[in-house]
């Protein structure tokens, strides 16, 4: 047994060792067709423009506490990471994310506009790198609402009007701000009414007029799925999976724009890397954020690039060779009537907030 | 042994020491043998597992952040009574200011706003924005601070504010665990939690009783089929023991997605019930999402835990056992009951602590399946330890639940004897 | 035992109500998908007994009356829904038949023992009829998924297409995916490098173990089997992050000190992990069995004058081997089946195929997952029917008759 393990031993020494040779940098992402996205926008045009090999690790949904773990072990095997803004938020409080100067570290517009003017609001903190602008939204099923289609966010708490399922997300965000809004509450009183326990409250009752109707997701990828099958009626999920399911799975769904929930999704360099890796990560964040690689990107997915001047050139989806334009949440069409995530507000409040809901989901 | 005493002297073994030495001698070379056998394991286990895992759990209690990033302030604070209505003199707030330039430049304030915002919501943003602006503070010119302090965000002036800090400024806190069981550390000592935030308790029973109805459901299921295999020609038994061992091979995420194929409500089930017409196609049964759900595809996913060690207990048993009773006059269900379900017992044991042990650690199925009312305590320990960040609070769950496991552990070996447990 | 019991024919009187209950049965599921349950009784219940009572008492031929039965309960299915209810009604005009035919002859009495009642000879089969019910909840959900992963489509959805049976429906493009994308076939190949080597240190320490803790005089036994099962006590999200830290140091120990490749070091820390994990279940399973082991055969070994490490791997070893085997069995699937440790303390190269299919059913739920199953379920089947033909092969060779 011993000499197997030996022989076993030997075989995988020869199997990986010459992989680590090769100068290399490993980006975090989310996997699937984002992944992917990146890998064709950025990762490709990089590795052939500075001999870097790039390791995708998929593991973005775990990053907040693995880049802790990583970082309190004084062992930090990642050089570029995906996250949400407000996971930035968080990476950044907790030390655990370096912090950028947008005009040192990340190219102006071709236009020379700089790069913080370039990003502009979109820069929520001062870790944070912005990538893309996504949207929660929903999808609804075709053949499933009757003659008239929903127009309205509200069309979700309407059980009589639309019966059947509606899926949302497992969470308190994006949720308590959509239940105020179908209770009257105006757009822009909808985080002061979230502030106070009443608020809270109100909106909780608000979602507990569904309850019975939901069907709560956790990965981004059950929404589609359950529209595909028609479980649900309609259901929040990410635009971009909302856009492979009409366009490139040919399913009979439409999306609901009405009070999309802008949000953003970007890069983070971690904190405590060595001078090397440091410089290698800048320089792949200067050429990966710059305007163009930014419009290649919604060539493979439909989320709209954070830069103002990345805008016009979106093109054609890559394969279907459809406009991208008119699908990005940003297009003026989509984005009639959004909503803004309210980062700060969010930071503070989330662990009450989703405690509360989480008990709420539990009665 | 009579005849050595009649001598007087003491036994000698065959080299000449007293037999007793030499016995006690082998017993130590055997036990010296046993422990040399049992160490690299031990040491494997403790060194990559205990250790680690330890000081995991130690975090529910560990709390130095505040004390560390604060010192002056909350040597100050002592001085301050919590209960007064007045928010704490200049001293205190000449400290604070001390202590959070230092912090600052360390970038540790908002690590310490996180913290105290599992406390007290608010506490993230008032630290994060009031950071940057005490950055431009010289603790040694700029005083005094309290109005200072009190204008760059009113909620200096407050003091629930204070109070938090000295409250959760203990070095080791009791705080993670009162969070764990729905209660708080105040001032006032521990209370409960407001009603609409207590969750956490249910969980645990939920939990419990849960993995209780799946160990309850996979002994129902599995003892038959543990039976059968077990009485069946070798030749029939082995292919029927493929059925058992498909499942067990296939990944137990294909086997959580296939039961959401199954069961929802456009699924198999309902789609050949309505079908068949036992079911109106507008009242389709619900089967996922909830407890029903979860229980289902645990005890599908858990079956062959069952199977297996009962399965290996039942070959042991002679069938002649069975017919000797029954030719002395026992009915079917006396003979069965009582000697082969008794023989068979070790068995249940063992699959019965597998499944139920494994049951309660679970997440990932009752996340895919088990909807709001099916979820376990594990999820929000991940939930805690992947979205949160409140290690402090997941290890305290982590520790509750290992404790339990524990005790129920002890209980087994006092009622049945862990010995007495077969597992293949 | 089996061809002991006499079998003779059984009175009509037996057989028709029987069938016509059975018939009574079917009847009501085509009848109340068809608009009245109540007609769809009595009609199935008249037309099987009518069946039986023709194949009886005038047709007395088995052989016709089957393919008459068959060729009739087809017809009856394409009439009712068309193809795929056909191909049911294939196999339930066999089922009738036989079940006519296994009754009237009185074949199921032949393999039960000759003097037990009616009752007990109903009780044996209705027991068989339960555990089949089990077995086809244990089998039926991946049966279920197999035809999925041929989905042209990207969801877990029987599309119309394929209800249909029509050929469009259907698509090998997720073999093709998982045979053609990298990071697949890489998760594949980690996972086939992983999980057998983690199974090895586990099974070889723990059976060492095992045997040190079932001599007698072990102090602190108790202690030392709570710490080694302990793995599998700790929710394993805790043990991941637990985890992390050791080895990250580690990680950085043997690559920083001993210059170790940083792939290789991965690997061997995941490996480690995974066998940490797997070692409960050896520990268990060797101790159950070395329970019943004879203490004296190692020591009359001994007395012959074979060493400790003859007398382990000639005497012990393959007495023990059953639960050896066992538990390597689940360690083995530990590690095999393993995703929330391997996404803490793996890095992407060492990237397993739970990790990988753990990321398609979040990001893009898409069938390749359930393609890999279908190959996996494929392969095992292959090795277990091998296994169990060598058996028997054995078993000729050694004369022994099958049992």
């Amino acid at each position: 047994m011993k000499l197997s393990t030996l022989t076993a031993l030997a075989v995988t020494t020869a199997l990986v060792a010459p992989a680590a040779i090769a100068e290399e940098m490993t980006i975090v992402s989310w996997g699937g067709a984002y992944t992917k996205s990146q890998k064709n926008a950025y990762h490709d045009p990089y590795s052939e423009k500075s001999g870097i090999t790039i390791i995708n690790d998929d593991s973005s949904a775990e990053a907040v506490a693995k880049l802790r773990a990583m970082n309190e072990a004084g062992n930090v095997t990642w050089d570029v990471v995906d996250v949400v803004a407000a996971d930035a938020i968080r990476l950044c409080d907790e030390g655990l994310a370096m912090e950028i100067n947008p005009d040192e570290h990340l190219a102006p517009a071709p236009d020379g506009t700089s790069a913080a003017d370039d990003f502009g609001d979109l820069i929520v903190s001062d870790c944070f790198i912005p990538q893309i602008v996504y949207s929660t939204t929903f999808g609804y099923r075709t053949d499933l609402v009757g003659d008239t289609p929903p127009t309205s966010v509200c069309a979700v708490f309407d059980t009589e009007a639309y019966p059947g399922k509606r899926s949302l997300e497992k969470r308190s965000i994006n949720n308590m701000e959509w239940a105020l809004l179908c209770d009257g509450v105006a757009k822009e009183d909808v985080y002061d009414v979230l502030e106070t326990e009443e608020g809270q409250n109100q909106a909780l009752a608000k979602l507990d007029t569904i309850k019975d109707d939901v069907i709560w997701w956790s990965a981004g990828a059950d929404t589609p799925q359950l529209l595909a099958d028609g479980e649900v009626v309609m259901g929040s999920t990410y635009n971009g999976r909302l856009f492979s399911v009409i366009e490139e799975q040919n399913q009979p769904v439409a999306m609901l724009w009405d009070a999309q929930v802008f949000d953003l999704d970007g890069w983070i360099i971690p904190a405590g890397l060595s001078d090397e890796r440091k410089q290698r990560a800048l320089d792949y964040i200067y050429f990966a954020t710059d305007t163009q690689r930014l419009a290649d990107q919604a060539k493979w997915i439909s989320y709209g690039p954070a830069r103002a001047s990345s805008a016009p050139l979106v093109g054609q989806h890559a394969d279907l060779g459809i406009d991208m334009a008119p699908h990005m949440p940003t297009d003026p069409n989509n984005a009639k009537n959004t909503f803004l995530y309210n980062y700060e507000f969010w930071a503070d409040y989330r662990d009450d907030i989703e405690a509360k809901f989480q008990a709420w989901l539990a009665k | 042994m009579t005849d050595a005493t009649n001598n007087g002297g003491p036994v000698l073994a065959a080299d000449g020491t007293p037999l007793k030495k030499s016995l006690a001698k082998a017993l130590r070379l055997q036990k010296m043998r046993a422990l040399g056998l049992i160490a690299p394991l031990l040491i494997f286990v403790m060194v990559s597992f205990i250790i680690p895992i330890g000081s995991m759990l130690f975090r529910s209690v560990e709390n130095g952040l505040v004390s560390e990033t604060l010192p002056l302030t909350v040597a100050e604070l002592q001085q301050w009574n919590g209960d007064s209505s007045e928010p704490p003199g200049e001293e205190v707030f000449s400290a604070f200011v001390a202590d959070m330039v230092v912090a600052i430049e360390a970038k540790n304030h908002t690590r310490l706003g996180t913290r105290l915002n599992y406390e007290k919501t608010g506490m993230s943003s008032l630290f994060r924005k009031s950071g940057r602006k005490i950055k431009n503070l010289d603790p040694a010119v700029d005083g005094p601070f309290k109005e200072k302090l009190i204008d760059i965000d009113k909620r200096w002036g407050d003091v629930e504010t204070w109070r938090t800090i000295k409250t959760h400024s203990v070095g080791i806190t009791n705080g993670y665990f009162l969070n764990a069981v729905d209660m708080r550390r105040t001032p006032e000592g521990a209370q409960s939690q407001p009603e609409d935030k207590q969750i956490l308790i249910t969980l645990f029973k939920r939990t419990l009783i849960m993995s209780l109805a799946i160990t309850a459901s996979c002994i129902l299921l599995g003892y038959p089929v543990a039976w059968i295999l077990a009485n069946l020609p070798a030749r029939t038994a082995n292919i029927l023991m493929i059925l058992v061992l498909l499942p067990f091979w296939t990944s137990l995420l294909v086997r959580t997605s296939a039961w959401k194929v199954m069961l929802q409500q456009q699924g198999v089930i309902n789609e050949v019930l309505v079908w068949l017409g036992m079911v109106p196609d507008d009242a389709r049964l619900v089967m996922i999402n909830n407890q029903f759900g979860t229980i289902v595809a645990m005890t599908h996913i858990l079956l062959p835990f069952m199977i297996l060690p009962m399965y290996s207990v039942m070959q042991t048993i002679q069938p002649t056992y069975l017919r000797a009773a029954k030719s002395m006059g026992a009915t079917n269900w006396t003979a069965f009951w009582r000697v082969y379900f008794p023989l068979s017992v070790p068995g249940i044991g063992a699959g019965s602590i597998l499944v139920f042990i494994l049951s309660i650690g679970y997440y990932i199925t009752p996340e895919i399946v088990g909807g709001t009312k099916g979820v376990f305590i594990s999820n929000r320990i991940a939930y805690h330890i992947s979205s949160s960040l409140n290690w402090g609070l997941a290890a305290a769950l982590g520790a509750i639940l290992l404790a339990v496991v524990l005790v129920l552990y002890w209980a087994y070996d006092k009622i049945v004897g862990i010995d007495n447990v077969k597992l293949g | 035992m089996a061809a002991l019991t006499p079998i003779s024919r059984k009175p009509l009187s037996l057989v028709l109500p029987t069938v016509a209950a059975a018939g009574g049965l079917l009847g009501l599921f085509v009848g109340t998908a068809n608009g009245s349950g109540f007609m769809g009784i009595v009609i199935g219940a008249a037309l099987i007994a009518a069946m039986a009572f023709v194949f009886i008492t005038i047709l007395k031929n088995e052989q016709v009356s089957k393919w008459i039965s068959i060729v009739l309960f087809a017809a009856g299915g394409f009439f009712f829904a068309g193809i795929p209810a056909m191909i049911l009604g294939l196999v339930f005009g066999w089922l009738f038949h036989w079940f006519i035919y296994w009754l009237y002859e009185g074949r199921y009495r032949a393999k039960v023992l000759p003097y037990l009642t009616p009752g007990q000879v109903l009780w044996h089969y209705g027991f068989r009829v339960i555990c089949g019910a089990i077995f086809v909840f244990l089998i039926t959900p991946i049966l279920v998924v197999m035809p999925l992963s041929f989905n042209s489509q990207d969801f877990f959805t029987f599309t119309p297409e394929m209800l249909q049976f029509k050929a469009e429906g259907y698509s090998l493009k997720h073999y093709k995916d998982f045979f053609s994308n990298n990071e697949w076939q890489r998760s594949f190949k980690n996972s086939l490098l992983i999980a057998p080597i983690a199974t090895i240190i586990s099974v070889s320490l723990g059976t060492l173990a095992a045997i040190g803790l079932s001599q007698s005089h072990v102090p602190g036994r108790r202690a030392i089997m709570a710490i080694m099962i302990s793995p599998m006590i700790v929710p394993l999200i805790i043990s991941a992050t637990g985890m992390f830290f050791f080895y990250s140091d580690i990680g950085n120990w043997l690559e920083g000190t001993l210059g170790l490749p940083k792939n290789f070091v991965g690997y061997v820390k995941v490996i480690l992990a995974h066998s940490v994990l797997g070692i409960p279940f050896v520990i268990i399973t060797v101790t159950a069995t070395l329970v019943g082991f004879d203490q004296s055969l190692t020591r009359a070994a001994a007395n012959m004058g074979a060493d400790p490490v003859r007398t382990f791997f000639k005497i012990q070893m393959p007495l023990i081997l059953p639960g050896v085997i066992s538990g390597g069995l689940f360690a083995f699937i530990t590690s095999f089946d393993e995703v929330v440790v391997v996404l803490f303390v793996g890095s992407a190269s060492q990237k397993t195929l739970p990790w990988q299919m753990f990321t398609g059913l979040r990001e893009q739920i898409s069938p390749t997952i359930l393609a890999v199953a279908t190959i996996l379920v494929g392969i095992s089947i292959c090795l277990l029917a091998t296994v169990e033909l060598l058996r028997r092969r054995s078993e000729r060779l050694r004369g022994m008759s099958p049992t």
